[in-house]
């Protein structure tokens, strides 16, 4: 018997998919995740909408919480390490998360090294915006991506752009021929392997999810529909008027995300949703996307 | 012969990979049209608790029961293992919807959490002597086999991980993340 291997990591995401993963702050959150059909929780001390309002420097999450919340639900539950922060990561995985994000959502502790997540037997998921900063992160070895977007911002337009970026670098990947590959690896700065792997196969080769701005079970469906393999929602939903209506409505509209007709009736009467903030209010250096390089 | 996926959530795409593969073109079931017009439906990999809700919704659970192992061959890999098995423990609080179609007690997330997948061979003599690769992904434990419900698979340790009763099939592990086609193929004759 083998635990922790590249295919178990990488199997759990596959397991994910076409499902929703939801911000909780509290085992009762959770509870109502669950029961709405979410496929994993994310357990944290603050949704990003709250981080960006109050500031400071965000962490990890207690322990005893994302233990609280691990007690309260059987579907997987995932947890926040600030980016380059390996011991918050030995932490995580020493209370036995099911999946690790290095995150830029918290305040960076190293700005130059990310994790080196082949250290770990706990799968790690990582932000990108683009190809080459998805394959720096699995180089590293992350099991799992999400494009970023702007996180509690309730704007779904970083997200698009960045689903938009990777997608659109690996159409691109799949015209080229070997020479063009090897500038274009350098161009990007990601391992030549891992672009020709991607040129070949025509896609990732990990699961890959959106993430940061969505907002109603439209903006689910959007990402779905640009090809992502399934949805984060941050503080869309426990920041709306809603929560219980709207986590249900997001988990339907992500399975029938080419369904017009399901999309528009579970967008009946959400209540309000989580008031967005638009991308260029932002000063520059609260720009969470920027993180991580 | 015509093949469904159920495509509410999870790894239905993997399946759909292996069958075309084998020169089958399924056809993804998210509603109960698509699932009139199928013969065999693979239940995959994901969340039982997700799956299980949406099947609810959408109004899945009688009209699968209803025609399950007479003109409905099904095959749940891991999550639906769980909708199938007719006794589920360690279920969410309040309880989950399954298909209880098999007679047999499965237990959820039984070898712990997500650092406790593993992989390890499985022997399952109908399908040939070499032994498949098995990946289990935070994966349940079949803890009891009821009456008509056979053992098909095991661990090496001899713990039950693959059953059979008439046209019905669980598997606790996942075949489609592997190149190994011949659980497919037992379905497809199944």
């Amino acid at each position: 018997m083998e635990k922790a291997t590249w295919t178990t990591k990488v199997g759990l995401a596959q397991m994910l998919k076409g499902g929703v993963i939801m911000d909780v702050v509290t085992p009762e959150q959770a509870r109502i995740a669950e029961e709405a059909g979410a496929v994993a929780v994310m357990a944290l001390e603050r949704v990003p909408a709250d981080i960006r309002a109050q500031g400071g420097v965000a962490r990890m999450s207690d322990p005893e919480l994302i233990l609280a919340i691990k007690q309260a639900v059987t579907i997987p539950v995932m947890a926040k390490a600030r980016i380059g922060h390996f011991v918050e990561a030995q932490v995580l995985e020493a209370i036995g998360v099911d999946y690790i994000d290095e995150s830029e959502v918290l305040t960076p502790a190293d700005e130059e090294h990310h994790i080196n997540k082949h250290k770990f037997r706990v799968p790690f998921v990582c932000g990108c915006r683009d190809l080459g900063e998805a394959l720096r992160r699995i180089a590293e070895g992350a099991a799992m991506l999400r494009t970023k977007g702007e996180a509690g911002t309730g704007n779904v337009v970083e997200a698009v752009r960045h689903a938009r970026a990777v997608y659109r670098e690996i159409r691109r990947l799949q015209s080229m021929n070997e020479d063009e590959l090897f500038t274009y690896a350098k161009q990007i700065q990601a391992p030549y392997e891992l672009v020709k792997q991607v040129a070949a196969e025509g896609k990732l080769p990990v699961v890959n999810f959106a993430a940061g701005g969505i907002a109603t079970p439209a903006d689910a469906a959007l990402l779905m529909q640009l090809g992502v393999d399934g949805i984060f929602v941050g503080s869309g939903i426990f920041k709306s008027g809603d929560p219980v209506k709207r986590a249900r409505a997001i988990v339907e509209a992500t399975t029938h995300y080419n369904d017009p007709e399901i999309i528009a009736e579970v967008s009946k009467g959400l209540g309000e949703a989580m008031v967005g903030i638009n991308i260029d209010q932002i000063p520059t250096e609260q720009l969470m996307a920027r993180r991580g390089w | 012969m015509t093949v469904g996926v159920l495509a509410l959530q999870g790894d239905f795409r993997e399946h759909c990979t292996v069958l075309r593969r084998l020169g089958v073109e399924p056809i993804e079931v998210r509603l109960p049209r698509q699932l009139a017009q199928v013969e065999r439906l693979i239940i995959p990999g994901g969340e039982s608790t997700t799956i299980g809700r949406l099947l609810t919704i959408y109004q899945m659970l009688e009209p699968i029961r209803v025609r399950a192992g007479r003109d409905l061959a099904i095959w749940g890999t891991c999550a639906g293992a769980i909708l199938l098995a007719s006794t589920v423990t360690d279920q969410k609080q309040g309880g989950q919807p399954t298909l209880s179609l098999m007679n047999l007690t499965i237990q959820r997330n039984a070898y712990g959490s997500q650092l406790d997948s593993f992989e390890a061979p499985v022997a399952m003599p109908i399908i040939g002597e070499m032994p498949l690769r098995g990946v289990f992904i935070r994966a349940p434990r079949i803890v009891a086999l009821g009456v008509g419900c056979e053992a098909v698979g095991w661990l090496e340790d001899g713990s039950v991980v693959a059953a059979r009763q008439g046209r019905l099939l669980a598997t606790t592990f996942h075949p489609e993340l592997t190149d190994d086609d011949r659980v497919h193929r037992l379905f497809l004759e199944l």
